[in-house]
């Protein structure tokens, strides 16, 4: 049962994380594997705002979420419109965007080293003890967990509720479609990515609150979330949510009951599976 | 398709002596710069090994890594019970049956899922190996101790790359070399035509994979000891793919082209500023994606061709060119 | 009963809810010049994907010269001897006329390679009305001609059944004519070809039998004239009367 919990409240962190890429990936057609050094960059910008200004985290999220909104709309922009526009097809666009997202994965990570060094870092946030049917887990990690969901719920309201995240729910499912009802799709996979960066950068705020991390870890949380979405179905941010809760229960049963060295083996194992019995994941569309 | 043209056979008698004067390094210098032209010829193997399958159906393997640290683990783990040219062969298979395993899973869907998959591999295959080796001896890492001198594995690899050219060029003459161009234009032409094109990826992928199992077993020798970190870095995937698309990989000796210089590049910052190499990679991948699309060898032609007429577009690569 | 070179039994093909191809049966004896017809969206494309194993149906059965095909991925269909057009002609775009055929010749029905294929190549180029132009790389090519390219390339293989899907859309009058002319050649060699065509002087002057889908359904099945004639078959075409 606590392996359950402890796995949910670290499903939580993955979601948020997740949701981001399938965003990215599923309406702006970009495997963003950069993604995880937006994680990262936040956990840095949030611990140094908490360190060296006592902002609440909490709060550094309204801080930091906008930052990375804009910083992705800069980088979708700029740097991955030029390939969307030279592609010729959607298969050329995946490699172009991985290759370009993988230069910014070293690029953004060679400077992290530089600017904050390869050294572990936390910060000691609501470290108190916090009982759950009869376990005691970290405060910080349930309030993660609890701003997590809120989060996801704002967004579901966004995407579900509102004319914008309609649109953006619409390029996914098929751009073609969405271009032909009057909706401006480049417009639409922009605010997608740069959405995502956002959702990306509320994670990686998140998790600082309960986790250590260094300036190299964003490769590990790259492949999980890719991992994830594929999982949940490219596109789709409840397959994303699901996936991800499903991942950390996995992980964190294996860990337990196997051996801690194994995470990934579990995780890879899940992959195949999926990819074997379902490659569409969870929520995704049959491929003709 | 069959005839030898008398291009080829030049290229030929130029290949066999650029190798016969590299071979002859190790009578000059057995220090820094044999040291350094043996990380060439390794990379030079394996970007052209991951060009064999990576450059016709243009999926992008990261699973170098894996392919390679199973090579060195093979010969580490036997070197004690069986001969080094067996274990060769044996890391080779091995390196060929994952090859085959992944591409299985998940070479007969779209090309991002194998990327992504191919990613972690080396880490996955990384945790494996640690976690059985604790399990079952107790310890991490090996030790290898043999006779073979660096000298001895420059040699050997300066013999697995003309191995490789050699399989490459004979695969571009053959059905299946055919096969893959026709896949790399249009994969439902393909199985239209009668191609059964996930048994050909695999088979390629496997074949591209046996060769970097095999430079990993035939590096086992040049370090005293051998543990999984090392031994399955993901950045040997890293640096073959910036290395062999920097070349450009619709030419066999493309990878060359952009092995030289990279490692020239590399060993200078690693040299002056060591903790800027992830920097300098970033870059690369970026100028790779941006400037050089079909690599320095991409532009080379480009430029061949509006010199030789300037007044038409360029032609496009044919079958028979492209050996 | 001789066998019938192709014979549909009950295929079916659901997208979702959208279902494509209803309970279609039909049967193509050797040598036919057979019309698969009907209005935009019938489900005629589906059809022809279902019988070259672009798709699998839902249901029902397929058999080439009595030998069961359908459940067959493509590539094991194309090898027993079914070649095809495409909608949108799909050329090897890096590739020169010759190597565009020879593509058809090397891995289906028959298994030519080396000189052998490339004479073959050059003999179904000719025939398309090509000859001469086998060097030319098809991205330099004009779209009649890459569709002569494709159609020779679906030859190369010396396929059993021939699938033309809309080849003769986007024609002229006067390359309709030559069009129209070819697959005539082609029928009087005595090959078995289906063709998917919206152009009614062609289904009229080149088929003999011909089946009608409207909506997924076969409405209608026999000779040309009759079909063409037949008062539903006009309906499907033209649509209802709007109720006042």
């Amino acid at each position: 049962m606590e392996t359950i919990v402890t796995g949910i409240l670290l499903g939580g962190t993955y979601a948020l994380i997740s949701i981001g890429l399938t965003l990215q990936y599923g309406v702006a057609r970009i495997m963003n594997l950069a993604n995880g050094e937006t994680f990262v960059a936040a956990c840095f910008v949030a611990f140094w705002l908490f360190t060296s200004y006592a902002v609440n985290p909490l709060w550094g999220i309204l801080i930091i979420a906008p930052a990375a909104f804009f910083v992705n709309w800069g980088i979708y922009s700029l740097l991955l419109r030029p390939l969307v526009d030279r592609a010729k097809n959607q298969g050329m666009l995946e490699v172009d965007s991985i290759l370009a997202t993988f230069g910014l994965l070293f690029l953004f990570q060679g400077l992290m080293l530089r600017g904050f060094g390869g050294a572990y870092t936390s910060y000691q946030f609501l470290a108190d003890r916090f009982d759950i049917l009869g376990t005691f887990y970290g405060l910080n990690r349930v309030v993660a967990f609890g701003a997590a969901c809120v989060i996801a719920a704002a967004l579901y309201l966004f995407l579900y509720k509102t004319r914008y995240g309609t649109a953006v729910r619409a390029v996914a499912v098929n751009p073609n479609s969405a271009k032909l009802v009057g909706i401006d799709v480049a417009k639409a996979a922009a605010l997608a990515f740069a959405l995502g960066g956002a959702l990306t950068a509320c994670g990686g705020t998140l998790l600082s609150t309960f986790y250590s991390f260094n300036a190299s870890m964003g490769v590990v949380f790259t492949m999980k979330a890719l991992i994830i979405v594929i999982m949940g179905g490219v596109g789709d941010v409840r397959g994303a949510v699901i996936a991800a809760l499903i991942l950390g229960v996995a992980e964190t049963a294996v860990a337990r009951l196997i051996d801690p060295g194994l995470t990934l083996a579990a995780t890879y194992a899940l992959f195949v599976l999926v990819l074997l019995f379902r490659p569409q994941g969870i929520f995704g569309r049959q491929q003709a | 398709m069959t005839r030898l043209t008398h291009r080829e056979i030049m290229t030929a008698i130029v290949a066999a002596v650029a190798l016969a004067v590299a071979a002859t390094l190790p009578l000059f210098d057995q220090g820094y710069y044999l040291s350094l032209s043996l990380n060439m010829v390794m990379y030079a193997a394996l970007c052209t090994a991951w060009t064999l399958f990576s450059g016709p159906t243009h999926y992008v393997s990261l699973a170098t890594a894996a392919f390679f640290g199973i090579g060195t683990y093979t010969v580490g783990l036997g070197l004690d019970h069986m001969p080094f040219p067996l274990l060769v062969l044996t890391g080779c298979a091995a390196a060929a049956i994952l090859a085959g395993l992944v591409g299985a899973a998940t070479l007969r869907i779209s090309g991002v899922y194998f990327v992504i998959f191919t990613f972690g591999l080396a880490e996955l295959i990384r945790q494996i190996v640690s976690y059985a080796q604790i399990k079952l001896t107790g310890k991490m890492g090996l030790y290898v101790f043999t006779d073979f001198t660096e000298k001895h594995v420059y040699w050997m690899l300066l013999a697995l790359t003309g191995v490789v050219f050699l399989t490459g060029w004979l695969i571009n003459r053959s059905r299946l070399g055919f096969a893959m161009q026709i896949i790399g234009n249009d994969e439902t032409v393909a199985k239209h035509s009668g191609i059964d094109t996930a048994r050909l990826k695999i088979v390629l992928f496997m074949i591209s994979g046996a060769f970097i199992g095999m430079a990993g077993a035939i590096l086992a020798p040049r370090y005293p000891y051998v543990e999984p970190p090392a031994a399955f870095t993901p950045m040997t995937s890293f640096l073959v793919v910036i290395m062999a698309l920097l070349g450009g990989t619709r030419r066999l000796w493309g990878p060359l082209i952009g092995v030289i210089p990279f490692m020239l590049l590399m060993d200078f910052i690693s040299v002056r500023f060591p903790n800027d190499t992830s920097i300098v990679m970033g870059i690369a991948f970026l100028v790779i994606v941006y400037l050089l699309p079909d690599g320095i060898t991409g532009r080379l032609e480009q430029l061949w061709a509006y010199l030789k007429k300037p007044q038409t577009q360029p032609q496009p690569v044919t079958a028979e060119e492209r050996a | 009963m001789t066998t019938p070179a192709l014979s549909v039994n009950g295929a079916r093909k659901a997208f979702g809810g959208l279902v494509a191809v209803n309970n279609v049966s039909f049967e193509v004896q050797e040598g036919e010049l057979f019309g698969l017809i009907g209005p935009n969206g019938s489900g005629k494309t589906t059809m022809l994907n279902l019988i070259s194993g672009a798709l699998r149906p839902d249901a029902g059965e397929i058999s080439l010269a009595g030998t069961r095909i359908s459940g067959l991925p493509a590539h094991k269909i194309a090898r027993q001897g079914i070649a095809r057009t495409f909608q949108l002609v799909r050329m090897l775009p890096a590739m020169d006329a010759e190597h565009n055929v020879i593509a058809g010749a090397v891995f289906g029905h028959q298994r030519l390679w080396g000189e052998q294929a490339r004479e073959a190549a050059h003999e179904l180029l000719a025939l398309v009305g090509l000859r001469g132009r086998e060097h030319v790389p098809v991205a330099a090519m004009t779209y009649i001609d890459q569709k002569r390219v494709e159609l020779a390339r679906a030859l190369a293989s010396n396929p059993r059944v021939l699938l033309l899907d809309e080849w003769l859309a986007g024609l002229n009058p006067s390359e309709l004519n030559i069009g129209i002319a070819l697959i005539e050649k082609l029928s009087r060699q005595g090959r078995t070809i289906i063709m998917v065509e919206h152009v009614m002087d062609a289904i009229r002057s080149l088929c003999g039998r011909c089946v009608v889908m409207n909506s997924g359904r076969k409405i209608k099945e026999g000779e040309v004239e009759d079909v063409l004639s037949d008062p539903e078959v006009i309906e499907a075409y033209l649509g209802d009367d709007d109720d006042a």
